[in-house]
């Protein structure tokens, strides 16, 4: 049906501490097609932040091929790795992580800034995004002058930007109130239905139903499930 | 991309203004330090050279103590030395303390020069009348020239010009009187700094001056060089002569050149300078550390900031260039204030000490280059630091 954009085959991750190798994720197989809202669901310790890690390109597999957007990410070296993040991936954390001392649209501005995108481009394109998540009246309050659920929205606003590939959710409610929270998972639903691919790393159930399918993630290995069966 | 860094950088260093401004202070006392230092040797360095170079630019001094048979050089002497190559003039000299008198009053303790006719070719000597010449010295004139202090004592309200007065009991006619700044002898100079103060000075023909002492030799002499390119040459060829005329005992007179004398002052000054740059360098050293101190402190407290930045898609060499950026923006300020600073203390200095001020560019462009590299060198570190931190341990340490 439609291409896929990520595809993962045998991704194994191991860590060495206190001298022990310690296999966090054991032979993973993962694709996600274009235009999917993909939650990876698992508890603690289950090796999500490491999934997460390698598919976000902050940590390349030990063992294993990743494949993301038609190019072989896993063997690049940090300062490639920089250059896929900046287009392909678009990061929401659960702590928003706003810089405090810049206001909404220099927040929207920065992975622009990264990307090489010129000044008056940008500006337009932040406004544009800030506008998009409903933040329009918003542009310069600061971070600590926004609520949570309003920070949240920046920050998927700056995830936005660059256009990228996956837009890449850490527990993206697991700092807000359930009304809150429900509120970002409609804007996801919405900006799913716009096209984009989502893929959101949860615990949490409940969250993990928003999405259209769910992934389940034990001891380092995956399971395919389905959002009605949980 | 630059200009974003340095926009960021400027942002974080606005940021804490009060930690800036402390950080800042070492790398400002450090270049004042040096700026001041430089630039007051230097206008000091400068006012010994030109006032040396007035004094004595393209002359040497012979000083002789001769040899128990022949106690100073002759008439022949000098005349076998005055027509020596590159030589434009002779001066012998020969001074004495005397008491003068000039109608009823006394002077005591006045320094009497005896000088040949090139003693008087410098045209800003003589301040009113005329000075010696060849023909004063060949006929023993009784003829003087009078500086001011002299005129001031003896004919304080009148022309001196014409006036007699009485050294040794032979009577004198003043013929000229030296101009008021004439301080431009070199021997004059050295005995008024040595605080062998007379009560003015008279001078004489050196053959008049001889007749007064009974004295038949000369022990000091003044060369004027025509060409100040070939003085070794020309001092070689003088050797020659003294030697024939001392037996070839060196020990018997002595050369005192005074460009060289200059080269030598020069020489200490500089190995000051630079001795004294040195220490106020360690301040700049100190300065530097500061910023080091401060710049770590930034990356830990920044982690975050700089995990999420990775993540956003700055790449590692970005991340450094942008911290930096801040160290040197920070040192280069602190050196900006501290060239205006160091400027304005030794302008302070100068009107106090009474030296010329000039802006010394060489210090201002050493100082500006010392603390740019004080700021890559100490910023190197930390921002190293920073660009190497791993994005998702530096995101996760919130």
């Amino acid at each position: 049906m439609t291409e896929t954009i990520l595809s993962m085959k045998g991704i194994i991750k191991r860590y060495r501490m206190g001298g022990e190798d310690q296999t966090v994720l054991r032979g993973i197989d993962f694709e996600v097609s274009k235009g999917e809202f993909v939650a990876v669901l698992g508890p603690s310790g289950s090796g999500k932040s490491t999934l997460m890690n390698i598919i976000g390109c902050l940590d390349t597999p030990s063992e294993g091929t990743y494949v993301l957007h038609g190019r072989d990410v896993s063997r690049l070296d940090e300062s490639e790795l920089a250059q896929v993040r900046s287009r392909e991936i678009g990061f929401i954390f659960q702590q928003f992580q706003l810089l405090q001392r810049q206001d909404a649209l220099e927040n929207v501005e920065l992975p622009l800034i990264y990307a090489g995108v010129g000044t008056a481009e940008r500006r337009k394109r932040a406004q544009v995004l800030l506008e998009r998540v409903g933040l329009g009246d918003k542009l310069h309050h600061f971070p600590n002058q926004l609520s949570g659920g309003q920070q949240q929205r920046v920050a998927i606003a700056r995830a936005l930007a660059n256009h990228p590939t996956i837009l890449l959710a850490d527990e993206p409610t697991g700092a807000l109130d359930q009304q809150t929270g429900k509120q970002v998972m409609n804007l996801f639903h919405d900006l799913n239905e716009e096209g984009n691919t989502i893929i959101m790393i949860t615990h949490d159930i409940a969250i993990a139903r928003h999405a259209r399918r769910i992934v389940r993630l034990l001891d380092g290995c995956m399971t395919e499930g389905v959002a009605e069966d949980a | 991309m630059l200009k974003e860094s340095l926009r960021m950088s400027w942002k974080n260093i606005t940021g804490n203004k009060m930690r800036t401004f402390l950080t800042m202070l070492g790398i400002i006392i450090g270049v004042t330090a040096i700026i001041a230092l430089i630039t007051t040797v230097q206008g000091a360095t400068n006012e010994m050279t030109s006032q040396f170079a007035a004094l004595g630019a393209g002359k040497v001094t012979v000083s002789v103590t001769g040899t128990p048979i022949k106690r100073g050089l002759s008439s022949e002497d000098i005349a076998r030395i005055g027509a020596c190559d590159n030589i434009s003039g002779v001066d012998p000299g020969l001074s004495f303390t005397r008491h003068v008198a000039a109608g009823g009053t006394l002077l005591e303790d006045v320094s009497i020069e005896g000088h040949g006719s090139a003693y008087f070719d410098d045209p800003e000597l003589i301040g009113q009348g005329r000075g010696l010449t060849d023909m004063d010295m060949s006929r023993y004139s009784q003829v003087c020239v009078i500086d001011g202090d002299v005129k001031a004592a003896l004919f304080p309200n009148e022309n001196a010009i014409g006036q007699e007065l009485v050294i040794c009991g032979l009577t004198f006619t003043v013929v000229g009187v030296t101009s008021d700044d004439a301080s431009n002898d070199v021997m004059r100079a050295m005995t008024s700094m040595t605080g062998m103060s007379t009560n003015g000075t008279i001078l004489i023909p050196y053959q008049t001056a001889m007749r007064a002492l009974g004295s038949g030799t000369i022990n000091s002499l003044t060369l004027h060089i025509a060409d100040t390119a070939l003085t070794d040459e020309t001092l070689s060829d003088v050797e020659e002569v003294l030697n024939a005329a001392f037996n070839y005992r060196d020990d018997a007179y002595r050369i005192i050149n005074l460009d060289s004398l200059l080269d030598t002052m020069n020489t200490m000054t500089g190995m000051m300078t630079t001795m004294l740059a040195g220490i106020a360098s360690i301040a700049l050293l100190v300065g530097g550390i500061g910023i080091m101190n401060m710049m770590l402190v930034s990356v830990s407290e920044r982690t975050t900031e700089i995990g999420l930045r990775k993540a956003l898609g700055a790449r590692p060499v970005l991340i450094q260039v942008q911290f930096l950026m801040e160290s040197v923006l920070l040192s280069l300020m602190g050196g900006i204030v501290g060239i205006l600073l160091g400027n304005v203390v030794s302008y302070v200095i100068a009107q106090i000490v009474g030296i010329g001020f000039a802006v010394n560019l060489g210090a201002v462009s050493l100082a500006f280059g010392f603390s740019a590299s004080v700021g890559i060198l100490f910023g190197w570190a930390p921002a190293r630091k920073a660009s190497r931190l791993n994005p998702i341990e530096a995101l996760r340490s919130m």
